[in-house]
C-alpha cells in the first residue's frame, strides 16, 4: 500500500509539470482560438536562452528577466507577423502556422546557443523528504507549489483586473469584444506574452529535471491529453487533467506495464483522454458547444 | 486564348460527366502521363527515380488520403503515418505468412488491415470534433509505433522492430531496377488518384462535403453522419495503408517503426495544406513542394554561405527557412498550390488580350 502511494503521489507531481506546459496551451486558446503546437517549442526557446545566458555568466534572476524580455519580444513578433494577417482563416490554417512557429523557434534557439544539452541549477534540492514511510521528491513538490502559485496568480487575473476581464471577453467573441473597443491585437500579444512567461517557468522546471536539450519540444506532447482530458478552455481543466495523467500513467506503468510489455507511458495517456472522451467530449471542464445550424 | 472553353459543346450526358470536361485539360492530362510512363522511366537518372521521383509520388498518395479525410471530409487526423505504418507492416506479413500471395494482392490486404484500424481510430470522430479529434488521433500514432515495436510477431522477432521487405515479383517479373520500381509506384499511384478523382463525384463525395461544412446541417437532410465519417476514415486509411506499404517495399526497403513517427504525419499534413485541401492536385503538388524545397534550400544555402560554419547550424537555418515559408504560405495562399494554378488558368483563358 505504502509503495502504491508512492507511485501515486509521484505521478501526481509529475503531472503538475505536464499542467505547466498545457497552462500555455489553455491561455492562448481561450482567448484567441489558436491550437498553438508551438507551446513545446516556446518552453524548449526560453528554457535555452534562460541556460545560454547563465552560460555566458549572467547572474539567476538577471537571465530570467532578460529571457521574460525575450518571450515578450517574441510574443509581439508573433501577433504582428503571424496572427495579425491571419484574421478570420480557418482554424487548421491557424494550427499550421503555429507548426510552423515551432520549426523557426527549434532552429533559432539552436542556432543561436548551440544543440548541446545543458545542465540548469536552480538550486532546488533534489532529494527525497520522507513523510510517514513516503518518499517524496522534494524537487518534485516545489515544482508543484509554483504550479500553484501560477495558477492562483493567473485566476485572480483573469477574473479581477480589467485586462483579464477584456480577455475573457475576447474568449467569448471576438467581433462583440471589438465592437465593444477592446484592442484584439494588444490582447491577443498580451495573452502569447503570458504563455511565454508560462513556458519559461515550465522550461526552468523541466529543464533542471531533464537537462536543457531538444526533447523538451516533446514534453508538448505530454500536454496534450491532459488538455483534451480537462478540456481546451479551462484553466483548471489544465491542473486537474494534468493530475490524472500524471497519476494514471505511472500507476499505469507500474502495474499494467509489466504485463504487456513495459514502455505504456507513451500511448497510455492518449487512449485514456480518448475513452474520457466518448463519455464527455469536450474534457472535463471544457465549454458545452451548441451548435445551430 | 490558349485555355479557353467556348465552343466546346456537351450534348450527351457521358460528356457532361466526363472527368476532365474541357478538351485542354485532356490533352494536357494525356501528355503528363505520356511524359511520367514513357519519357521519365526513359531518360531520369537512377538517383531522380529513386531518391526523388518514387518518395515524392508515394507521398502524393498517403496526402491523397489524407486529404480525402481532412479536406473532402472535414476530419483532422494527426496520425496518418500510423496509417501508413500498418500498412507496412500488414504488407510484409502476408507476403511472409502466406506463401505464393501475388504482391499487389497483398498491398490491397494491407490497405483493408489499414483501412479496418482507422475504423476503429475513427470512431471516436462522432463524439469528438475539432481538435479534440485531431490529438485523440494522436493516439493512433503512439499505440501504433509502440505496439510494432514491442510485440515482435509484427516484425518477424526482429529486435529493433525492423523489416526488411521482400523483393517485389508480379507474375514472376521481377520489379528490381529503379525504373520498374518507379513504374510500378506510378502506375498504383494514377490508379488510385483517378479512384479518389471520380469518388469525390459521387454521392458518397457530396456527403463528406456536407459533413465538412456543417456536420449538423447535413444529418438535418438525412445524411447518416457515423456512417459517412467512417467511410472517410476508412478509404482514408486504405489510401495511407497503401502508400506506406509502397514506402516499405518501393522506396526504403528496410523500415523501423520509427521510420513512421510523428514527424512524418506533420510532413504530410503540411503536404496537404500547402497544395490545398480538398483537391487531388494539391496533393500532388504539395507532396512535390514538400520533398523539393528543402533540397533547394540546402543548394541555395550552400550557394550564399562557404562552408566555415558551425556544423549544425546550416540545418537549423533551414528549419528556420522552412518553417518562416510555412506561415508566409499560409498567410499569401491560404488555399495552397491548387489555387494558384487555377487562377493561372483564369488568366490563359484571356492572355494575351487584356479583357
Amino acid at each position: 500500500m505504502a509503495f502504491f502511494v508512492e507511485v501515486l503521489v509521484g505521478g501526481l507531481l509529475a503531472g503538475v509539470m505536464y499542467s505547466l506546459v498545457a497552462l500555455g496551451f489553455v491561455l492562448i486558446y481561450k482567448a484567441s482560438g489558436v491550437f498553438n503546437f508551438a507551446q513545446g517549442a516556446m518552453v524548449f526557446f526560453a528554457a535555452t536562452t534562460y541556460a545560454g545566458l547563465v552560460g555566458l555568466g549572467w547572474s539567476g534572476w538577471v537571465a530570467f528577466v532578460a529571457s521574460l524580455g525575450v518571450m515578450v519580444v517574441f510574443a509581439l513578433a508573433t501577433e504582428r507577423f503571424v496572427l495579425r494577417p491571419l484574421v478570420n482563416q480557418p482554424q487548421i490554417s491557424l494550427f499550421m502556422a503555429t507548426i510552423g512557429l515551432t520549426f523557426v523557434l527549434e532552429g533559432v534557439a539552436q542556432g543561436v546557443w548551440g544543440a548541446e544539452v545543458r545542465g540548469l541549477e536552480l538550486g532546488i534540492p533534489d532529494s527525497p523528504l520522507e513523510v510517514k514511510g513516503i518518499l517524496i521528491s522534494k524537487f518534485d513538490l516545489v515544482a508543484g507549489a509554483t504550479a500553484g502559485g501560477l495558477v492562483a496568480v493567473l485566476a485572480l487575473f483573469f477574473q479581477k483586473t480589467r485586462v483579464g476581464r477584456a480577455l475573457r471577453a475576447v474568449a467569448d467573441d471576438h467581433q462583440a469584444a471589438l465592437s465593444v473597443g477592446i484592442p484584439l491585437g494588444r490582447i491577443w500579444a498580451l495573452v502569447w506574452g503570458a504563455a511565454g512567461a508560462v513556458a519559461l517557468v515550465a522550461g526552468l522546471l523541466w529543464g533542471s529535471r531533464l537537462g536543457v536539450q531538444f526533447a523538451l519540444t516533446q514534453v508538448a506532447l505530454k500536454a496534450l491529453p491532459v488538455l483534451i482530458l480537462g478540456g481546451f478552455t479551462s484553466v483548471a481543466g489544465a491542473i486537474v487533467g494534468g493530475l490524472i495523467v500524471g497519476a494514471s500513467e505511472k500507476v499505469a506503468e507500474v502495474y499494467l506495464g509489466p504485463l504487456i510489455g513495459g514502455g505504456i507511458e507513451n500511448w497510455f495517456p492518449y487512449v485514456l483522454a480518448l475513452l474520457f472522451l466518448l463519455v464527455r467530449p469536450d474534457g472535463l471542464f471544457g465549454e458545452k458547444r451548441i451548435e445551430r445550424v | 486564348m490558349i485555355y479557353r472553353e467556348a465552343g466546346q459543346f456537351r450534348t450527351t450526358y457521358a460528356a457532361d460527366q466526363r472527368v476532365f470536361p474541357i478538351t485542354q485539360d485532356r490533352v494536357g492530362m494525356a501528355i503528363l502521363l505520356l511524359v511520367a510512363f514513357v519519357v521519365v522511366p526513359l531518360t531520369a537518372s537512377s538517383y531522380a527515380l529513386t531518391a526523388l521521383l518514387v518518395p515524392m509520388l508515394v507521398l502524393s498518395l498517403a496526402a491523397l488520403g489524407l486529404n480525402i479525410l481532412t479536406g473532402y471530409a472535414g476530419q483532422f487526423s494527426l496520425g496518418t503515418a500510423a496509417f501508413m505504418s500498418v500498412g507496412a507492416f500488414a504488407a510484409y506479413n502476408f507476403q511472409l505468412r502466406v506463401p505464393g500471395i501475388p504482391l499487389l494482392v497483398s498491398f490491397a490486404l494491407a490497405g483493408l488491415v489499414a483501412a479496418a484500424v482507422g475504423l476503429v481510430f475513427g470512431l471516436p470522430s462522432l463524439r469528438i470534433k475539432g481538435f479534440y479529434l485531431a490529438v485523440a488521433t494522436l493516439a493512433a500514432q503512439f499505440f501504433v509505433d509502440w505496439l510494432f515495436t514491442k510485440v515482435a510477431w509484427f516484425s518477424n522477432d526482429s529486435p529493433s522492430g525492423t523489416i526488411t521487405a521482400q523483393p517485389m515479383v508480379i507474375a514472376g517479373f521481377p520489379i528490381d531496377t529503379p525504373a520498374r520500381r518507379y513504374l510500378l509506384v506510378l502506375s498504383i499511384v494514377s490508379v488510385l488518384a483517378l479512384a479518389a478523382k471520380n469518388l469525390s463525384r459521387t454521392a458518397t463525395g457530396r456527403a463528406w462535403m456536407a459533413v465538412r461544412d456543417m456536420d449538423v446541417a447535413a444529418e438535418v437532410i438525412g445524411i447518416p453522419i457515423l456512417r459517412t465519417k467512417l467511410v472517410a476514415f476508412g478509404i482514408s486509411s486504405f489510401y495511407c495503408g497503401v502508400a506506406g506499404a509502397l514506402w516499405a517495399f518501393a522506396y526504403l526497403g528496410t523500415v523501423e517503426p520509427q521510420a513512421f513517427d510523428l514527424q512524418r504525419s506533420f510532413q504530410i499534413l503540411f503536404m496537404v495544406i500547402i497544395g490545398g485541401l480538398g483537391t487531388v492536385m494539391g496533393a500532388f503538388l504539395g507532396a512535390a513542394f514538400i520533398l523539393l524545397f528543402p533540397l533547394f534550400l540546402n543548394w541555395a544555402l550552400h550557394l550564399v554561405v562557404r562552408g566555415d560554419l558551425r556544423p549544425g547550424l546550416l540545418s537549423q537555418l533551414e528549419l528556420v527557412f522552412f518553417g518562416a515559408l510555412i506561415i508566409v504560405f499560409l498567410v499569401v495562399e491560404p488555399h495552397g498550390l491548387a489555387r494558384l494554378w487555377q487562377i493561372t488558368k483564369e488568366k490563359l483563358r484571356l492572355w494575351p488580350f487584356p479583357h
